[in-house]
């Protein structure tokens, strides 16, 4: 699964440590919604199971939290840049007879690195012209508009309560249907590059929504659900791409599409200097699109709700099955678009079935580190497709792999995933300490006050 | 051995749980401890079992101070506790839940069964517990696990005995023994701190009662004080106990049950053949142990059950296979016995959890668009009518005190046009104050014309309330009988047996022609 996904052309982002299937899945039975009998639960809706509550304590986090996580990560990071570094390997051998080699190499080493990433992801002061200065912000850009959208669909999964590791299945779907759109039915300028992105909506959405069906009508666990799915997609993708007259470019006898046809394609935002295509307008359509339907809609509402407390939910009337098949076909959809981004975006000349890049799962990062909420997703979108951006940089001017990167990226996951650490690490009190005593409550009127002292007299003098 | 708290003050952040609370227990005393919830005795407990470190004061056993690190320490000291959420493991016996954490061991690490099942019996018949010590837990009722609860706390020697609402779960007549064994491990010489918000418990069995309310000692009481100078030392003005209402004038029956039965996700027969009507303007309450089927039942008018038979219909409209929403459309109120679990979203403002169960209708949703101006306008105004007590309609509803609680889920459900109003156990884990409250809109509801169901496992609250009452046990109904039933004539239906004296007021057969 990760060879695939880290032969993208886009990018050669392997999957990130955390969410490699087998953890979750292995996790996943631990936690299946069985009711065991008995329980005090009703009908048949099973009671929100132990990592819906893991969930709420990582999403709960104060964005201060999120900060530090990166902070954090960075400086585990920088730690072992410098001890990978050769110069600091061997100014620390004479450490003791000339500390100041070694903290010097440090230095070179960690601020070079840093540095590099920040030219190769925000400005590049050493760009001879107005344009290669700012590339760099662009490229990070581009690469966020497909983690924006991805981690918008996880983040909504994750707010219903729903755990959607299945993105990466969800992109080849959605990328198979919207580069099929793109590369054989020639439409005119605009309505063609609609019918694509709908078709890769659509896609990914029944990618999805297979997993809230199973959900709702079988009670089957959605990591599980998700991640065999993901297998199926590469499987079937590469399977079709291998096919003549499926999804293989005629005449090629390589797993790879035809290009899209021109009209399909992302208008560039910035001219032809920039890789900077319209997919990020969509995806920040799509953040405002899911801002209004968490906080301002219906339906966002009874996903709010179905997510915190399924029993109360479903004692409010509340459709819980119906919830779980609604917010995964939105979420798959939203998934689609991250596809659709690439094949229409970032991967026009035809695709492989890399071309999920690893996003599906990098999407689980940006969601929660955005804490689930639209507009944090869409910052750590940005954050991260400032490491993808920066990441080649730093592996390209000073020689530090890549993987690096990856290291801070499954770091930050870590330790948003253990709040408890980071507040330990920085010193923060662990909020809730001063809640959890049922309260008092506010003293009443100031005459009551006054009586329990006579009270107490009039009853001890019996 | 004599228990001395000294000056205990925990605080939680701002929050001061335990303000200097002084207590003195003596050897052989059964002292009281009565607070409203969240007056802070648990809290207290919690401190003197270990599991809280105080942050001011001392514990003393016997004149010497005590550091407890945990609740390992407090055991060994010989303080026992016998917690209201048994801490027993169901799929064992008793005699490995007595043994569990002090396990004694023959060679190779071999437990030593025989010794644990005779240490049970050696205790059971010392205080005449009758327990068969290779019973499993979860096959015994629960009177007889709070008895395994018991001789776990003395078989590691416990001097000193807390009993932590140790009544709530029980029935009338399994409250009556426990009392006759707290009577007699007093007489053995066992210190017992009894902690209730059951007035007329306390003044049963108690030698002394304590007062705490809002975290500190307010008085001090004989058990001879009457109910009304204990309820207002607890809530600190003076409490109607009783509930006043006018005789019901019933009117048409309006909601008919007829033979429902229910059967469990596991398959079990949970409610069996239940008949009941409730009229207009009527309070029926159904009264019984917790667990014998009131939970199904209620469940099974609302919706939420999936097998079930039989008839239920209300106005003239079968109830039987709706959908939540569509049972709630038809005018049914429901306030679900835990409300943390099934009334309320804790994490949802208090705004947001007043339209939780209308979240499809105008006027809190138009196009599929929340009215959030609205929603706010109506918060802020039932928030007042209920005497919800916050810091404002956005608070979650997880921050506020259980009766707040309660009182935004009676808000929710009595500000629609009602034609049925189920409230179970409406009034379960909340202070006095909000107690009186709800009764009041309870009986308002009554007043106003709406047939009412309470279901509840508190004796007081059933006969404070009910025009009329259905006992059931085991998934029957026992026998409907008149509001003004006697307690015992109750207690003894709760487990099964009609009195023979007792008439019952079923008339289902006439209504139904």
């Amino acid at each position: 699964m990760s060879d695939a996904a880290s032969s993208a052309p886009g990018s050669s982002a392997p999957v990130p440590s955390a969410p490699v299937p087998s953890g979750p899945a292995s996790s996943g039975p631990a936690s299946s919604p069985v009711t065991p009998a008995g329980s005090p639960t009703m009908g048949s809706v099973a009671p929100p199971p132990k990592s819906n509550q893991i969930l709420r304590d990582i999403m709960g986090g104060s964005v201060v939290i999120s900060i530090l996580a990166v902070l954090l990560a960075l400086v585990v990071g920088g730690i072992l840049i410098a001890v990978t570094d050769e110069n600091v390997q061997a100014a620390s051998v004479y450490f003791f007879s000339r500390p100041g080699d070694t903290f010097n190499a440090i230095w070179v080493s960690v601020s070079g690195a840093y540095g590099a990433l920040f030219q190769g992801a925000v400005y590049n002061f050493g760009g001879n012209t107005f344009v290669k200065q700012i590339k760099p912000i662009t490229d990070t850009l581009t690469f966020a508009t497909p983690l924006i959208a991805a981690g918008l669909g996880v983040g909504l999964a994750f707010r219903a309560g729903m755990f959607n590791i299945g993105g990466q299945g969800q992109m080849l779907i959605a990328a198979a249907c919207s580069g099929w759109v793109a590369y054989s039915f020639p439409l005119p300028y605009g309505i063609h590059l609609i019918v694509a992105v709908l078709a890769g909506i659509v896609g990914g959405a029944v990618w999805g929504g297979i997993v809230g069906v199973l959900k709702a009508r079988t009670g089957a666990h959605e990591v599980i659900v998700t991640i065999m799915l993901n297998y199926i997609a590469v499987y079937l993708i590469s399977y079709l791409l291998r096919t003549p007259g499926a999804l293989q470019a005629p005449g090629s006898s390589n797993p790879k599409t035809p290009a899209d046809l021109p009209t399909a394609i992302y208008p560039d935002l910035l001219g032809g200097d920039f890789n900077l295509h319209a997919g990020l307008l969509v995806s920040i359509a799509a953040t405002v699109f899911v801002w209004w339907l968490l906080s301002r809609s219906s339906l966002g509402f009874k996903f709010r709700a179905v997510g915190v407390n399924p029993n109360a939910a479903r004692v409010a009337g509340i459709n819980v099955k119906r919830s779980y098949i609604y917010v995964m076909l939105l979420s798959g959809g939203l998934v689609g678009l991250a596809g659709v981004a690439q094949v229409l975006g970032t991967v026009t000349s035809g695709f492989s079935s890399g071309i999920d890049a690893g996003i599906g799962f990098d999407a689980i990062t940006v969601a929660l580190l955005g804490r689930s909420k639209p507009w944090g997703i869409f910052v750590a979108g940005i954050l991260f497709g400032a490491f993808k951006a920066g990441g080649f940089a730093m592996q390209a001017g000073q020689g530090i792999p890549v993987d690096i990167v990856l290291v801070v990226q499954s770091l930050i996951v870590l330790f948003i995933a253990a709040p408890p650490l980071v507040r330990a690490v920085f010193r923060l009190p662990t909020p809730g300490t001063a809640k959890k005593p049922k309260q008092p409550k506010p003293p009443r009127d100031s005459s009551a006050q006054a009586k329990p002292a006579a009270a107490a007299e009039a009853v001890a003098a019996k | 051995m004599k228990l001395e708290l000294r000056g205990i003050t925990k605080r939680f952040g701002s929050l001061i749980a335990n303000d200097h609370i002084d207590l003195v227990v003596k050897p052989g005393e059964i002292h009281a401890l009565l607070g409203e919830n969240g007056a802070g005795k648990s809290t207290l407990m919690n401190v003197l079992y270990g599991l809280y470190q105080a942050d001011d004061g001392e514990i003393l056993l016997d004149d010497e101070v005590q550091h407890f690190a945990g609740p390992g320490d407090a055991m060994n000291a010989g303080i026992g506790m016998v917690h209201q959420h048994f801490m027993l493991i169901p799929v064992f016996t008793v005699a490995e839940n007595v043994m569990l954490g002090h396990e004694q061991t023959k060679g190779l690490g071999r437990l030593d069964l025989a010794a644990a099942r005779a240490r049970v019996r050696e205790i059971g018949s010392q205080f005449g517990f009758d327990v068969d010590p290779d019973a499993l837990v979860e096959d015994l009722p629960v009177g007889v696990q709070q008895r395994v609860e018991i001789i776990k706390a003395l078989s590691r020697d416990a001097k000193v005995l807390v009993f932590d609402e140790p009544t709530a779960v029980l029935t009338p007549q399994e409250t009556d023994e426990l009392m006759v064994i707290m009577g007699q491990l007093r007489d053995a010489g066992t210190s017992i701190v009894f902690i209730t918000h059951k007035l007329r418990e306390v003044r049963e069995i108690a030698d002394r009662i304590t007062i705490i309310r809002l975290g500190k000692v307010v008085g001090e009481a004989e058990p001879t004080a009457t109910n009304a100078e204990l309820a207002s030392l607890m809530v600190g003005r003076s409490v109607e106990l009783t509930v006043h209402k006018e005789h019901s004038e019933p009117g048409e029956a309006a909601l008919i049950v007829k033979d429902l039965s229910v059967v469990d996700a596991v398959g079990q027969l949970v409610v069996n053949s239940v008949s009941f009507e409730v009229h207009h303007g009527e309070i029926l309450a159904i009264a019984g142990v917790q667990g014998n089927g009131q939970t199904e039942l209620s469940e099974a008018i609302i919706g939420l059950q999936d097998d079930v038979r039989g008839t239920i219909i209300l106005d003239g409209k079968s109830l039987v296979g709706l959908s939540v929403s569509k049972v709630l459309d038809a005018g049914v109120g429901f306030v679900p016995e835990d409300r943390n679990v099934d009334g309320l979203v804790g994490e949802f403002t208090i705004a947001e959890n007043l339209m939780l169960d209308r979240s499809d209708n105008e006027p809190f949703v138009k196009r599929g668009t929340l009215q959030l101006s609205y929603l706010n306008t109506f918060a802020e105004e039932k928030a007042k009518e209920f005497d919800v007590r916050s810091q404002g309609i956005q608070t979650p509803v997880g921050r506020l005190s259980g009766g707040n609680q309660q009182k935004v889920v009676l808000a929710r459900e009595l500000s629609r046009d009602l034609r049925l109003f189920l409230a179970a156990q409406p009034t379960r884990g909340i202070d006095v104050g909000s107690i009186e409250f709800v009764h009041k809109r309870i009986v308002e509801t009554r007043d106003a014309g709406v047939p009412v169901i309470v279901v509840s496992t508190e004796l007081d609250e059933v006969t404070a309330l009910a025009d009329r009452i259905a006992v059931m046990y085991r998934g029957s109904i026992v026998g409907i009988v008149p509001g003004n039933t006697s307690r015992d004539v109750l207690g003894l239906m709760m487990t099964g047996e009609v009195p023979a004296e007792i008439t019952t007021t079923d008339s289902i057969e006439g209504a139904l022609l």
